[in-house]
């Protein structure tokens, strides 16, 4: 099995602190936004100005590590501009790669910058290869990130049809809604991923104690509410239980994080090329232990896929920073449907 | 002149709910038909000789047909459908994914789906370069974002606006449906035929918030855009959309055609409207502010 291709392991970074332990525990390369709404992790306090990328690109390349530029929520007409500057930026910073969903930003990157690599945003929904090849053909696209509503097999289908590269989620907070295809945040906020890049906006929730127990509200709507034994979790709208027929329940999902550990020998046997770690809104503290953590999982997976067991130690140390303190592989496994 | 359309149906009627529907909305003020199945492909009650057939009568009653592709695709199977409806031969296609924009760009014309994500100029220019005659607007757009697109539309291009139904708000690989009864989605017994407006979620205060249809979310409100005839008229809007409702669609159709005729006032409407759901309207979208929403008319 030593011809098994050795996937890119893809960190999350909200700051230089965090792309700096990302580097440090084993990434290949980090993700990181600008400070605007240009990236899908729009969040106060978060992403980096031109000298901090700078800086970001100095240390990575130092480390044989590269840094990709998120630009992937969709520009409106009057905003146009922040969006193609951002672009324009991102080249002359000299990143490795923007990932980009708008299909006008695409056309405009590929014109102006055709040696700037391009990816496909998960934001893009791009589901099959049909879709992808499209991207290429049109756009140019080196790789594409794919939505975390495909199974294993369908995959390995994708990966099978198309010679762009596929790069999966691999640990993180699961969207259950096809990215790029949920406008639920923005129904009940106004601000959704695709045009500002956030969901469940943190200025919209509301905690109230009450007598029916602990209420966690966005903008007014009851998402959840606990009983005094139970864990609040934040109100992330598709996460909450609600009421369908008699039954209250997580109608749409539970708060648990995608893990695909116990997939990795599958998902290297097909030649995935890259892992991606959600999370840029998260600690310096999670970006280093998950980095480490799945740096010796594909490490321990490349030397040896037929004995790869996913080890206790490397759940432990997740389980510390997981969303909900549970695990799913989701779509990849088929049942979760 | 604004034309009328009806969107496709996005729920599982029976066979016979389809066809007699389709009988009555040949004989409706409408002036194009969006036919095919866009949620699931495990719904079969029509298939696509039966769509065909379908819209050869709305062809014959005067109607413009077009044919409508699943939003999400992720099998094998699910492409060859597709295939089989981009080479139809007889009606036009809108597109709702990308994979059904490169089977369509530069040999037919089509309609570019309102799950394209187009949200500027640029990108509509773009569909417009690769052979798309209408373009449907993202129902997460305002009115303030539509305007400056309205402004500079390349020749030949239409603008659609979803003005009247519940929202489809997002889409999932997994059937809440299904979910919902405890049952995996390949085996989910085609729980959805059961729900011929889609299966209600409350939350915990019994607030009706969502609607679950299948591996599609909706809103609960039902998005209505008739009191803003006027700005959709004075932005040259070409087509308004209709989503179709198990009960009141003809109704609906009607109130729009006598307010774009101008034989009818949007307030009438409005009033008679409130008789037809308990759910409540929303048009915050439109408005530019979170979509459940709804402006004092």
């Amino acid at each position: 099995m030593s011809s098994t291709l050795k996937p890119d392991l893809v960190c999350p970074a909200g700051n230089l602190p965090a792309l700096k332990a990302a580097i440090d525990h084993g990434a290949d390369c980090v993700y990181i936004g600008f400070r605007d709404g240009t990236n899908a992790r729009n969040f106060a306090g978060l992403n980096f100005d031109a000298n901090a990328t700078r800086e970001g690109i100095r240390y990575a390349h130092a480390a044989g590590a590269k840094v990709l530029v998120a630009l992937n929520t969709y520009p409106k007409t009057d905003n146009w501009q922040r969006w193609q500057d951002a672009v324009d930026m991102s080249a002359a910073l000299g990143v490795d790669a923007i990932i980009l969903a708008d299909l006008g930003l695409l056309q405009y990157a590929a014109e102006k910058h055709p040696q700037l690599r391009r990816h496909l945003s998960v934001q893009g929904s791009a589901t099959h290869y049909e879709a992808i090849n499209f991207y290429q053909e049109q756009f140019g696209i080196s790789r594409a990130v794919l939505p975390r509503v495909l199974s294993l097999a369908q995959v390995e289908h994708v990966q099978k049809h198309t010679s762009v590269e596929i790069e999966v989620f691999g640990f993180g907070s699961l969207c259950v809604m096809v990215e790029g295809r949920c406008a639920l945040s923005a129904y009940v906020t106004g601000e959704s991923p695709n045009t500002c890049g956030v969901c469940s906006p943190a200025k919209a929730v509301q905690w109230q104690k009450t007598n029916s127990g602990l209420e966690s509200r966005l903008n007014g709507v009851l998402i959840d509410r606990y009983a005094d034994h139970e864990n609040a979790a934040y109100p992330t709208l598709c996460k909450g239980r609600f009421k369908v027929g008699d039954e209250t329940y997580y109608a749409i999902e539970e708060p648990a994080s995608l893990n695909t550990l116990a997939l990795l020998p599958e998902l290297m046997r097909m030649g995935i090329s890259a892992i991606k770690i959600e999370g840029r809104q998260r600690s310096t503290a999670y970006v280093a232990q998950v980095t480490r953590v799945w740096r010796q999982a594909i490490d321990t997976c490349q030397r040896a896929p037929d004995s790869y067991v996913v080890q206790g130690a490397w759940m432990t140390e997740l389980n510390k920073v997981a969303e909900g303190q549970q695990h799913t592989l989701g779509a990849y496994h088929r049942p979760w449907k | 002149m604004m034309k009328l359309a009806l969107g496709p149906v996005l729920y599982y009627w029976s066979r016979d709910t389809l066809l007699s529907f389709y009988d009555d909305i040949a004989a409706s003020p409408v002036d194009i038909v969006y036919l095919g199945e866009t949620v699931c492909s495990r719904r079969h009650n029509l298939r696509l000789q039966d769509w065909l057939n379908v819209g050869d009568k709305l062809i014959d009653a005067g109607k413009q047909v077009v044919l409508s592709t699943q939003v999400l695709i992720e099998s094998e199977s699910e492409l060859k459908t597709l295939r089989n409806i981009v080479e139809n031969g007889r009606f036009m296609v809108e597109a709702n994914d990308m994979g059904a924009v490169r089977l369509l760009a530069g040999k037919l014309p089509f309609v570019a789906g309102a799950h394209l994500n187009i949200f500027n100029m640029r990108t509509v220019q773009f569909f417009a370069s690769m052979g798309a005659q209408r373009w449907v607007m993202a129902q997460e757009m305002s009115r303030e974002m539509l305007e400056p697109i309205q402004q500079q539309m390349p020749a030949g291009m239409e603008t659609e606006v979803f003005v009247y139904g519940r929202l489809p708000l997002a889409f999932s690989a997994r059937c809440f449906t299904a979910r919902a009864h405890n049952l995996p989605k390949d085996d989910c017994r085609f729980r959805c035929e059961d729900y011929p407006d889609g299966l209600a979620m409350h939350t915990r205060d019994d607030d009706a918030f969502l609607v679950l249809n299948g591996i599609q979310t909706q809103s609960a409100r039902i998005y209505n855009l008739i009191g803003e005839m006027d700005s959709l008229r004075s932005l040259g809007v070409n087509v308004l959309r209709i989503s179709p409702q198990i009960e009141h669609s003809e109704e609906v159709i009607q109130l729009f055609r006598d307010c774009m005729d101008q034989t009818g006032s949007p307030h009438t409407a409005l009033q008679h409207m409130e008789k037809l759901t308990s759910d409540g309207y929303c048009d915050g979208y439109w408005q530019g502010r979170a979509g459940l929403e709804q402006s004092s008319i």
